[in-house]
């Protein structure tokens, strides 16, 4: 059997690689959002795109997200099937009227003769110092409402493959991309495509607690799980990919196998994505607990622009290793 | 009061066939809300009938329209049956969302009726997107986007006439000025209430129409739409017009004197048209007769329909949040 040659490729061209083979698989997938043409994408993911497919294809919009998401709403509706990008999920607060009240409910509103095959793109996530409106994880805001599918690819293979399968959806699809990753570096097969976007994944084989993370704290549970393997305790390290609707099943079969969890999230703690892990945790495996489910998530700030403050206010491997050492030592030091 | 344009005595007809199709459903629904049969929100357009009778006069089979809360009329002229709307505000499967969106939420995939939208200035943003689909795949249909003045007031009006004025993108913007944002008076939240003017500030063609004067609507409409079709571009008309009821089966209209609403009631689209076919010697007593015998019948079928109808089984609840099969 021959493999294709494996070759070295960033998180943002593997995201471009993604947009280009959809734009040339399928005439009705276009590109809008802003400074997506000219100027490459915000982050440089639509780079080189406008050359290649033209300003029909891949729209410059003003910055009027309501219209261009709602925009984006009424032309899946009407056979197109269009990847939206907005610039940070910040931003996408302009929009949440088309979000929520639109993308969200035509298909139950209208008693299911509606499809909504959209995708909407966008950044999230701190990291940069960019201060308190264009550093926030709103993915649990987002992940409340029925009728959305959630995607957070962190991974070279999740950015390159998720794309495929949302734009063959019959739903609105929203992808987070967490801004720390977009020039994050892996080998990927020359072949590589499309993933699933049901299941989360297991990301590390561990043995004595469950780190369940997602996106931009995918790195940061990696990072805990090889501290704590230093320290002989065996992390698995668990990436949900999917954050609606939730894969409960591997979640619930991790935690059966080791028997602690740590829900990892740059959301803020209250009402938090990880809070609503932890308590699925709590009603179907309560009883395979050996220690209460621990969430580490952002401080309950604004994000704040000093790095040393910006640092202090995300989930850090060390304060996951720490739970983990708590939570351990709890269960009386196996 | 007449309406002034010569008009076929057939086509004048079915003008007025319709304006009292809506005006003789909506005076039912106000019944049957009291008799419970009918919940939740329910916005009567008695009184603006002319807007949506002439307006719909210039659309095709194949052009679609995105309408607001106050849409019964809309759906009427449309061709949704009158009983599959019933059936929607009785909450019954049959209705033409199954029940699951009641009298604000009237969907029509086969008449392309893409909406009964409860916030205001929340469909314009849809009706961009269905007129930017067409105009990527090369076709030549309108969007019809129906709001009120209320909408002109908000983000989304403004994004969108930019929008679809920057890409020509086909769409026909209906504003229906009844002169309250529900309660409020236009004069007390807008700054310039000449509408048209500012949508005109978005370089798109936009003036203001008559909307109690049926044929008045139908010509300003025909060369709006044939704006769109033929000119690419989008097209907005104001149509003036008023409603005689309160904004909503809930409000006890305080704000406006009931002398305003006589005057207006003066200017009635219904006996307004009448009146012309009578003078023009097209209508008579029996013609009249025979219109409200057959839309009489037409209600009270459909009422037998929703009547009949069945609600749908609780374990079906979580349907349809998510799309049942692959996207068309």
């Amino acid at each position: 059997m021959s493999v294709a040659p494996a070759k070295t490729i960033t998180y943002r061209e593997a995201m471009r690689e993604a947009i280009r083979e959809a734009m040339l698989a399928d005439e009705r997938v276009f590109l809008m959002g802003e400074d997506v043409g000219a100027y490459g994408g915000c982050f440089g993911v639509s780079k080189g795109l406008l050359d290649e497919f033209g300003p029909e294809r891949i729209r410059d919009t003003p910055l009027s997200e309501s219209a261009f998401v709602g925009a984006g709403i009424g032309a899946a509706m009407g056979g197109m099937r269009p990847i939206v990008e907005v610039m940070t999920v910040n931003f996408c607060l302009l929009a949440l009227d088309q979000i929520m009240n639109n993308a969200a409910t035509i298909t139950h509103m209208s008693g299911g003769q509606f499809a909504i095959p959209l995708v909407i793109r966008m950044a999230t996530g701190a990291g940069r110092q960019v201060a308190a409106q264009h550093s926030h994880s709103l993915e649990g805001w987002l992940a409340h409402i029925p009728g959305l599918k959630l995607l957070a690819p962190a991974t070279i293979a999740d950015a390159r493959g998720m794309l495929a399968p949302a734009l063959a959806d019959p739903n609105p699809v929203l992808i987070f991309e967490h801004g720390s990753l977009y020039n994050l570096e892996s080998e990927l097969p020359a072949d590589a495509g499309a993933v699933d976007i049901e299941r989360a994944a297991i990301r590390r084989p561990g043995s004595d607690v469950t780190l369940i993370a997602y996106g931009g704290t995918v790195p940061v549970a990696l990072a805990a799980a090889d501290e704590l393997a230093a320290a002989g305790v065996e992390a698995e390290v668990l990436d949900l990919r999917v954050l609606r609707p939730l894969d409960d099943a591997t979640i619930i079969a991790s935690v059966a196998r080791t028997h602690r969890a740590v829900v990892i999230d740059e959301g803020w703690r209250s009402g938090s994505l990880a809070a609503e892990v932890s308590a699925r945790i709590m009603e179907q495996a309560f009883y395979e607990l050996d220690a209460p489910v621990a969430r580490v998530c952002s401080a309950e700030v604004p994000m704040p622009y000093p790095h040393h403050l910006e640092q202090a206010a995300l989930p850090q491997p060390a304060t996951v290793v720490g739970e983990v050492r708590s939570m351990v030592g709890a269960a009386g030091d196996e | 009061m007449s309406v002034t344009a010569p008009v076929e005595r057939e086509h004048g007809l079915e003008l007025l066939r319709q304006m009292l199709r809506v005006r003789r459903f909506e005076e039912k629904c106000v019944e049957l809300y009291s008799a419970t049969k009918i919940r939740g929100f329910m916005h009567l357009y008695i009184g603006e009938e002319a807007v949506a009778v002439g307006a719909m006069q210039a659309l095709t089979p194949e052009d679609a329209i995105v309408a607001t809360y106050r849409e019964h009329g809309h759906a009427l002229v449309r061709g949704v049956s009158a009983g599959s709307i019933m059936a929607e505000m009785y909450g019954k499967v049959e209705g033409c969302a199954r029940g699951r969106g009641g009298s604000m939420h009237l969907f029509d995939a086969a008449t392309r009726f893409y909406g009964g939208n409860a916030i205001v200035g929340g469909g314009l943003p849809v009706a961009v997107g269905l007129a930017l689909a067409d105009k990527l795949q090369g076709r030549r249909r309108v969007t019809a986007c129906f709001f009120g003045d209320g909408a002109v007031a908000e983000g989304e009006f403004h994004e969108c006439m930019n929008l679809a004025a920057l890409w020509s993108l086909p769409v026909l913007f209906l504003c229906e000025n009844n002169r309250y944002a529900m309660g409020t008076a236009i004069e007390r939240y807008e700054s310039e209430t000449d509408l048209a003017l500012k949508a005109a500030s978005y370089e798109m063609t936009a003036w203001s129409a008559d909307g109690m004067d049926v044929l008045a609507v139908e010509e300003a409409a025909r060369r709006a739409a044939a704006e769109v079709r033929d000119g690419d571009r989008p097209c907005f008309l104001e149509l003036r017009t008023y409603r005689f009821r309160a904004h909503s089966m809930y409000d006890p209209d305080l704000y406006r004197a009931k002398e305003e609403i006589e005057r207006f009631k003066e200017h009635d689209p219904i006996p307004a048209l009448s009146a012309t076919l009578r003078a023009a010697g097209l209508l008579d007593d029996a013609d009249v007769e025979q219109l409200e015998e057959s839309i009489s019948r037409e209600i009270e079928d459909a009422i037998a329909f929703a009547e009949a109808g069945t609600l749908e089984p609780v374990d079906e609840l979580e349907r349809f949040v998510y799309f049942e099969g692959a996207a068309p």
